[in-house]
């Protein structure tokens, strides 16, 4: 590979790689766990029904696949986007694009329900510089582990974010 | 939802049952509110950010399409079944008002510490067959009696 554009990674940025980043606190909503559902086109009522949810086990209704639950908004607060998202360092690149989600459920841990209050942290994990079609371009890793209101982690997330 | 699946039933090579989705405008404004992602690359098709990306169509969110594919896999995992970890990749764009396929194969079945696990290919496809979102997931299934 040609390393023809000199690397973007500072030491300020190789010293953020593995470090938590600020808690971010996410409430999981009868009404948000609707809207996901319904938005994704979901039709088991478990996703709707708190009754439906009840008879199948679940505390309350289920947070729908690859919903977590909503950051907290505070008005004039600064933005809040994914925890930690390309925070405390800038790159000279201005496009962005997602590059992957994968979470890891732990359901023997608990199945994320409404009326759970989860804490988000992030680190990224790596930093990697390649060359493509776009040009030179930057790949950061993020990991970030959801814990509720009982101190149980109950998922972890691992996202690629690409800049160029 | 589809009947339960069980561990001894399921085949290495098996389908998932395909899902086929054209997400309009409005669908995509409900993800944005679902999702708290308000980018306006997503439904407002006059964003000057399109434009240098020679396009005239909004984007489908990554997320939305994730989510697809965790339906597919949710529904697999049936009321018995857990879903362990799905992930995905965002290898192309998908433009609204086309047809997405969510689409999944079974490539390998397990045993790892009690638990009787079924691991998947999973994607979304394009109208022309293009997988733009390719992925993996990891579902624990009960076993007949259990």
């Amino acid at each position: 590979m040609a390393q023809a554009a000199p690397s973007v990674i500072t030491d300020e940025m190789r010293a953020l790689v593995g470090v938590d980043g600020p808690p971010l606190t996410l409430e999981v909503e009868k009404a948000n766990c609707r809207m996901f559902a319904r938005a994704v086109g979901h039709t088991d009522r478990i996703f709707y029904d708190e009754d439906a949810a009840r008879a199948r086990g679940y505390r309350s209704i289920v947070a729908p696949p690859g919903f977590l639950g909503t950051p907290v908004f505070h008005p004039g607060a600064a933005a809040q986007g994914p925890p930690g998202a390309g925070r405390g360092y800038s790159v000279p690149y201005r496009r962005v694009l997602n590059g992957g989600t994968e979470y890891e459920y732990l359901p023997e841990n608990g199945v994320v329900c409404a009326g759970d209050t989860i804490t988000a942290v992030s680190r990224i994990s790596s930093f990697e510089e390649t060359e493509g079609s776009l040009g030179p371009m930057l790949i950061t890793t993020r990991e970030t582990t959801y814990t509720n209101q009982h101190g149980a982690v109950v998922a972890k997330m691992r996202g690629t974010m690409i800049q160029y | 939802m589809a009947q339960q699946a069980y561990f001894e039933d399921v085949e290495v090579g098996q389908q998932l049952p395909p899902i086929k989705i054209t997400p309009d405008k409005q669908q995509l404004v409900k993800f944005a509110a679902g999702s708290g992602d308000f980018n306006p690359l997503h439904f407002d098709e006059k964003f000057p950010m399109l434009k240098p990306m020679g396009l005239t169509e909004n984007i489908v969110h990554g997320r939305f399409k994730y989510a697809q594919v965790g339906r597919a896999v949710f529904a697999f995992a049936g009321y018995k079944g857990r879903v362990k970890r799905f992930g995905v990749s965002y290898r192309g764009m998908d433009l609204l008002n086309r047809e997405i396929t969510v689409g999944g194969v079974v490539t390998a079945k397990r045993e790892e510490n009690g638990e009787h696990l079924v691991d998947l290919d999973v994607w979304t496809e394009d109208a022309e067959g293009k997988k733009t979102t390719p992925g993996t997931a990891v579902v624990a299934l009960p076993k007949r009696g259990s």
